[in-house]
C-alpha cells in the first residue's frame, strides 16, 4: 500500500498545484515539495526490507481481459531509482524557489514537475510493462511540458517539439517491443518476464524485439544517431535541465536498459548494437562538448557523453560492467545536478551563459566556484570523487573485454580518448568561467546567489565526495541491491576501494588526465576556443529537413488528391469499390456457383427486355432530362412488378408509390433546372468512366449470380414461425417493420423526417427563392380541369384505400408505409392539378406538425413499454371485435405503425408541398 | 431466372454509375435513383427467388422458407425505399440551390474553364 502512495502521491502534489494561484512562489515551492520529501520518506523506510532483499508488491486489476494489472514492484534497482528521483527532485523543488523569476508562473511549473516526477516513478516501479510504457510516455510528455515551459520563446517552443517528436517515437517503437515481448513470453508482468531470459533470447522474434526496445531507450537516453534533441530540450529553465535532462528522464532509456538485462541481455545481437552505439555516443558527445560556448550546451554534449559510456557499460554484456554502469548512474544524477544548478546560478546571477563572456568569476562568487570545481572534477573522474571510481571500473572492463579483436582494440583506445576528451572539457568548464581573465560585458553585476539556492548544489557535492572517499560506507549497499536486482543473478566480485595498486586502469587514467589538461591548453593556446564559430548539428538539420519533407509530401498529395473536381473523388470512389470487389475474384477465393437455376417463364422474360431495355436507354437520352426521368420512372415500374413476380407485395406497393412521387418531384426540380445537358466531348475521361461503369456492373452482376446460386441458410424462419403467436399479424414483413425490427424502423422514419426538414430549410434560402421568383420556367403553371376533377373525386376514395391498408397491413400487405403513401400520392395529385396555393389555402396545415407527431407517436409507444416494466419498443396485441367492422386487429405495434403513417405523410408532403412552393415564387 | 436477374442488376448498376459520373446535377440523380433500384434489388435477392409465395402467413402451411418468401431483407428493402426518396429529395434540393447560387448545375460548383474539361 506504501508503494501505491509513493507512486501516486506527485499525481495528488500536482492536483493540489492545479488548485493554487499561479503567483505566489513560497506557498507553490512548499506544496510542491510535500510530494516528494515525503516520497523520500516513504523509500527509506523500506530500506530494511529492500537491503534484506525483499521485491515489495501492490497491485489491482486494470483490464482483466487482458490479464492487465495496475501494479507496482519494487526491488534494489527501482529502490536505487526512487531515491535518486525523489532525493533529486526535492533538491530541485527547493532550487527553483529561487531560480524562477517572480514573472514565471510558479504553480504551474511545479505542477509540470510534479507530474514528471510521478510519471518517473511509475517507470521505475511499474510492476507490467505495458504500463512502464504508459508511463514512459507521461515522461515525454511532462518534459515536453517542462522544456515549453517559456513558451513565448521559440527555441522553447522547438525543443519541446523535437523532445516530443523523438522521445514519442522511440516511445512507440518501445510499445511494440514490448508487445512483441509479451507475445513471446505470453505475458507482460515484470516478472514472468525476467524470468524467461532464455525463452526470449532463443525465440525468432528476439532481435526485431531487442531492435524495438533499444529504439525506445536510445531515443529517450540521446543516444547517437537520436542525441540531437537533447542540447535543444536546453531552452528548458535549468531547473528542469538539471532534473530532468541529466540525472532523471534521459536515465529512463538506461533504466531500461538494465531493468530489461536479464530478459534480453547476454547475446552477440546484443553486445553488437548496444555497445557500439554507446561508445560513439560516448566519443562523440565527448568530443562536441569542448567546443560548445553555452555552458548548458557544453553540460548536455557531456551528459549524452556519459549517458553514452552508460550505455556501453550495459553492452559490454558482463556482470562487472552491469555493476559499473548501475554506480556510473548514480554517480553522474549527483555531479551533473549539480553542474546544472551551478550553472543555472551562474546565469542568474550574471545574465548570461555564454563562455566567451563568463571570465574570472571567481572573484565575484567564490563559493560557488568551488562547488563547480569539485562537480566538474568528479565529471572528468578525478581520484577521491566519485566519477573517478566508477571511470575506473569502466576502464578496467575496457581493457579486459574478452569480445572481438576490433572491440580489443577499440575499446581501450576509446575509453582513454574519451576520458581525456572528458577532462578537457571538465577543464574548459572552471578555467574559461572562473578564471581566464575578466569577464566581457555582463548584464549584470555578478555576485553570490541567495543563500539556500546554494544548498542543493552543496549537498550534491558533498555526497560526491563521501561517495568518492569512502565508497563502501556510503554507497556500497546501495550499489549493491541495485546491481544485484538488476543482474538477477548473485553479484561478481568487486571492490569499492579507491586504491587498487598501479595496474592498466590506472595508466589510463593518468593519461586521460594529463592528455585532457594537454588537449584543453593547446586548444586554448594555438586556437583559441573563443574564435571557433558553433555549426549547426547535422541531426538537427536532419529532423527538420524531415519534418519539411513530410508536411510537404502530406500537401502535395492532398493538392494531388483534392483538385476540386468531384466526378474525380467519385471516379476514385467506385474504383476502390470495384478494386475491393474484385479482390477475391482475382485471389479465386470466390465460392463457386452449386444450386440449379429456376427456368425462365414468359412473363419474366417480358419484364426484364422492359426494365433492362430502359435502364440502357436511360443512358441514351440522358441528355434530354425530360425523357430519361420518364424513362427512369418506367425501370422503377418494372422493379415494382418484378416485386410483385417475386413474391414481395409490401415492396410492390412502395415501390411503385414511391415511384410516382419520385417522379412528380423530380418533375417539379426540373422546372428549375436546364432542360438538357450540354454535350460533352468525347476524351479520355468520358472513355474512362464507361469502362468504370461496365466493371461495376459486371461487379455487381457477378456478386448477384454468385449468392442466388448458393445454398442459403436465414434467421427468417424464426420469424414466419412466431410473426403470428408473438407479433399478432400474419404479414410477416409488417411484423418485422413494426416489432422485430421497430427501433430500426424507429431511426429510419427519423432519418425521413430530418430530410424532410432539411429540403423544408434549404427551400427557405432567400437567395434560392429570389432566384426562382426571377423565373426561369416557362409561363404560368396550366391546371387542366378533367385533372382537377379526377384529383377531387379520387381524394375520398384515397383516404377510405389508406384507411383499409393501414388497418389490414399487420394482416394483408399494407401498413404504414404504404398507407402513408398512398394519402401522399392522392394529395400530391390535388396540388398538381390545382396548384399548391389553392391548396394551402384550403388546407393550412402544416405537415412539420406532422412529422413531429408521427415521431412522438413512435417514440412515445416505445417508451410506453418502460411503464410495463419491458424493453423499449416491446409490443403486445389483442383483436377487440368492433360493431360494423369485425375482429380489429389491435396491436401496441398498431400505434408504432400510426406514428410511421404520420411521419411518413408529413415528410413526403412536406418535401413537395415545399418544392412545389417554389413555383408559385411565394413567400411563404 | 438468376442470370437474368443478375444481369439486370447489372446493367443498373452500369447505367446508374455512368449517369452518375456525369458532371450535371440532375444527371447525377438520375443515375443515384438507378443505382438505389440496384441496391434494393441486391439486398431483396439476399432472400433467394421466390414465386408466388408470399410472407403473408397461412395457418395452412407450415412457416418455413419452402412455402414463404424470405421476409427480412423485404423489410430491409421497404424502408430503403422510403429512405432512398428522401435521399433523392434532399439531393435535388441541394441541386436546386447550387443552381440558384452559383448559376450553373455542374456539380463542381463552376462551368469548366477549358472546353476540353468539359464533361
Amino acid at each position: 500500500m506504501s508503494l501505491a502512495l509513493l507512486a501516486l502521491l506527485p499525481f495528488a502534489g500536482a492536483l493540489l498545484l492545479a488548485a493554487l494561484p499561479n503567483r505566489r512562489r513560497r506557498l507553490a515551492a512548499w506544496s510542491a515539495a510535500v510530494a516528494p520529501v515525503a516520497g523520500l520518506l516513504i523509500a527509506l523506510s523500506q530500506a530494511p526490507a529492500i537491503l534484506g532483499g525483499e521485491t515489495l508488491r501492490w497491485s489491482v486489476s486494470w483490464i482483466p481481459a487482458l490479464g492487465l494489472t495496475f501494479g507496482f514492484r519494487m526491488d534494489g534497482l527501482a529502490w536505487l531509482f526512487s531515491l535518486l528521483i525523489l532525493g533529486i527532485g526535492s533538491l530541485v523543488v527547493l532550487y527553483a524557489a529561487y531560480y524562477l523569476d517572480k514573472d514565471d508562473p510558479p504553480a504551474r511549473f511545479y505542477q509540470f514537475l510534479l507530474l514528471f516526477m510521478g510519471a518517473m516513478l511509475g517507470v521505475v516501479l511499474a510492476d507490467n510493462l505495458i504500463l512502464l510504457v504508459v508511463y514512459w510516455e507521461a515522461t515525454s510528455l511532462a518534459s515536453f511540458l517542462l522544456i515549453g515551459y517559456w513558451n513565448d520563446r521559440k527555441d522553447a517552443r522547438e525543443g519541446a517539439r523535437m523532445a516530443l517528436a523523438i522521445t514519442g517515437a522511440g516511445g512507440l517503437a518501445l510499445l511494440g517491443g514490448v508487445l512483441l515481448i509479451g507475445h513471446i513470453v505470453g505475458s507482460v508482468q515484470l516478472d514472468a518476464v525476467l524470468a524467461s531470459g532464455d525463452r526470449i533470447r532463443a525465440h525468432p522474434l528476439y532481435v526485431p524485439a531487442l531492435l524495438l526496445v533499444l529504439a525506445g531507450a536510445f531515443t529517450k537516453s540521446a543516444q547517437f544517431p537520436f542525441h540531437f534533441w537533447l542540447p535543444h530540450a536546453m531552452a528548458a529553465p535549468t531547473p528542469v535541465s538539471a532534473y530532468l535532462h541529466s540525472a532523471t528522464m534521459v536515465k529512463a532509456g538506461v533504466f531500461l536498459l538494465a531493468r530489461l538485462y536479464p530478459a534480453l541481455g547476454g547475446s552477440d545481437a546484443w553486445f553488437w548494437t548496444v555497445a557500439p552505439i554507446g561508445l560513439a555516443t560516448l566519443l562523440i558527445g565527448a568530443y562536441v562538448a569542448i567546443f560548445k560556448h553555452d555552458l548548458k550546451g557544453l553540460l548536455a554534449y557531456s551528459t549524452i557523453s556519459h549517458l553514452g559510456l552508460i550505455t556501453l557499460l550495459f553492452g559490454l554484456d558482463s556482470p562487472l560492467a552491469v555493476v559499473a554502469g548501475v554506480f556510473h548512474i548514480l554517480n553522474h544524477a549527483t555531479f551533473k545536478a549539480s553542474l546544472f544548478m551551478a550553472a543555472g546560478i551562474i546565469d542568474h546571477e550574471t545574465g548570461t551563459r555564454d563562455m566567451r563572456r563568463l571570465n574570472g568569476l571567481w572573484k565575484y562568487m567564490p563559493w560557488t566556484a568551488t562547488l563547480a570545481m569539485v562537480a566538474s572534477a568528479a565529471m572528468a573522474g578525478v581520484p577521491l570523487l566519485n566519477g573517478f571510481l566508477s571511470k575506473e571500473m569502466f576502464f578496467a572492463e575496457a581493457v579486459s573485454t574478452d569480445a572481438h579483436v576490433l572491440m580489443r582494440w577499440l575499446l581501450p583506445i576509446g575509453a582513454t580518448l574519451a576520458g581525456m576528451f572528458s577532462v578537457a572539457y571538465s577543464t574548459r568548464f572552471i578555467h574559461d568561467v572562473f578564471f581566464n581573465g575578466e569577464p566581457v560585458g555582463l548584464p549584470k553585476a555578478p555576485h553570490e546567489p541567495p543563500r539556500f539556492m546554494l544548498v542543493p548544489v552543496e549537498i550534491l557535492v558533498v555526497v560526491c565526495l563521501a561517495v568518492g572517499v569512502a565508497p563502501a560506507y556510503t554507497v556500497g549497499p546501495l550499489l549493491a541491491v541495485g546491481a544485484r536486482a538488476t543482474l538477477g543473478t548473485p553479484l561478481p566480485e568487486y571492490s569499492l576501494a579507491i586504491w587498487h595498486g598501479i595496474n592498466l586502469p590506472l595508466a589510463m587514467s593518468v593519461v586521460a588526465l594529463v592528455g585532457g589538461a594537454l588537449l584543453y591548453s593547446g586548444l586554448q593556446y594555438f586556437i583559441n576556443l573563443h574564435r571557433i564559430v558553433p555549426l549547426p548539428s547535422g541531426g538537427q538539420a536532419a529532423f527538420a529537413f524531415a519534418q519539411r519533407s513530410l508536411i510537404r509530401g502530406a500537401s502535395n498529395l492532398t493538392l494531388g488528391l483534392q483538385t476540386g473536381s468531384l466526378q474525380r473523388y467519385l471516379v476514385f470512389l467506385i474504383g476502390l469499390a470495384i478494386a475491393a470487389g474484385a479482390l477475391p475474384f482475382l485471389l479465386d477465393a470466390a465460392p463457386q456457383p452449386s444450386l440449379p437455376l429456376t427456368s425462365v417463364t414468359a412473363v419474366f422474360a417480358a419484364l426484364w427486355l422492359v426494365g433492362t431495355g430502359a435502364a440502357v436507354a436511360t443512358v441514351v437520352t440522358f441528355r434530354r432530362r425530360m425523357l430519361a426521368l420518364i424513362i427512369v420512372g418506367a425501370v422503377g415500374l418494372v422493379v415494382a412488378l418484378l416485386f410483385v413476380y417475386l413474391s414481395a407485395p409490401d415492396l410492390a406497393l412502395t415501390q411503385l408509390l414511391v415511384e410516382l412521387a419520385t417522379v412528380v418531384l423530380m418533375m417539379l426540380a426540373l422546372r428549375w433546372l436546364p432542360k438538357e445537358s450540354p454535350p460533352e466531348r468525347s476524351t479520355a475521361r468520358h472513355a474512362l468512366h464507361v469502362v468504370i461503369s461496365c466493371a461495376a456492373g459486371l461487379g455487381a452482376a457477378a456478386l448477384v449470380m454468385l449468392v442466388l446460386a448458393r445454398p442459403f441458410d436465414s434467421i427468417s424462419p424464426y420469424f414466419l414461425q412466431t410473426a403470428v403467436a408473438l407479433g399478432g399479424g400474419s404479414n410477416a414483413v409488417n411484423v418485422i417493420i413494426v416489432d422485430y425490427r421497430a427501433f430500426d424502423t424507429l431511426g429510419e422514419i427519423t432519418v425521413l423526417g430530418v430530410a424532410a426538414l432539411v429540403v423544408y430549410a434549404l427551400l427557405r434560402e432567400p437567395r434560392l427563392r429570389a432566384a426562382s421568383s426571377a423565373g426561369t420556367a416557362g409561363g404560368p403553371p396550366v391546371h387542366p380541369l378533367m385533372l382537377q376533377l379526377v384529383a377531387r373525386l379520387l381524394l375520398p376514395l384515397a383516404v377510405l384505400v389508406t384507411v383499409h391498408l393501414f388497418l389490414r397491413g399487420h394482416n394483408l400487405p399494407g401498413g404504414g408505409f404504404i398507407a402513408g403513401l398512398v394519402l401522399t400520392i392522392a394529395l400530391i395529385l390535388l396540388a398538381v392539378s390545382h396548384g399548391e396555393a389553392w391548396m394551402s389555402a384550403r388546407w393550412p396545415v402544416d405537415f412539420r406538425a406532422w412529422v413531429m407527431t408521427g415521431l412522438l407517436i413512435a417514440g412515445l409507444t416505445g417508451a410506453g413499454s418502460w411503464l410495463l416494466a419491458h424493453p423499449f419498443l416491446t409490443s403486445t396485441y389483442d383483436y377487440p371485435v368492433l360493431p360494423l367492422v369485425g375482429a380489429l386487429p389491435l396491436a401496441s405495434a398498431s400505434l408504432f405503425d400510426l406514428g410511421v403513417f404520420l411521419t411518413v405523410v408529413g415528410s413526403a408532403m412536406l418535401m413537395l408541398v415545399s418544392i412545389a412552393r417554389l413555383q408559385a415564387g411565394r413567400r411563404d | 431466372m438468376e442470370l437474368l436477374l443478375a444481369g439486370f442488376v447489372g446493367v443498373l448498376v452500369a447505367s446508374g454509375v455512368y449517369l452518375m459520373l456525369r458532371a450535371r446535377t440532375f444527371d447525377l440523380v438520375l443515375g443515384l435513383t438507378l443505382v438505389s433500384y440496384a441496391v434494393n434489388l441486391f439486398i431483396f435477392l439476399m432472400g433467394r427467388l421466390a414465386v408466388g409465395r408470399p410472407p403473408i402467413l397461412d395457418a395452412r402451411l407450415a412457416p418455413t422458407l419452402a412455402n414463404y418468401a424470405d421476409p427480412l431483407p423485404q423489410a430491409l428493402v421497404l424502408t430503403a425505399i422510403v429512405i432512398s426518396f428522401a435521399m433523392t429529395a434532399l439531393l435535388l434540393v441541394i441541386a436546386l440551390a447550387t443552381y440558384a447560387e452559383t448559376g450553373t448545375d455542374h456539380v463542381d460548383g463552376q462551368e469548366p474553364r477549358a472546353p476540353e474539361d468539359r464533361g
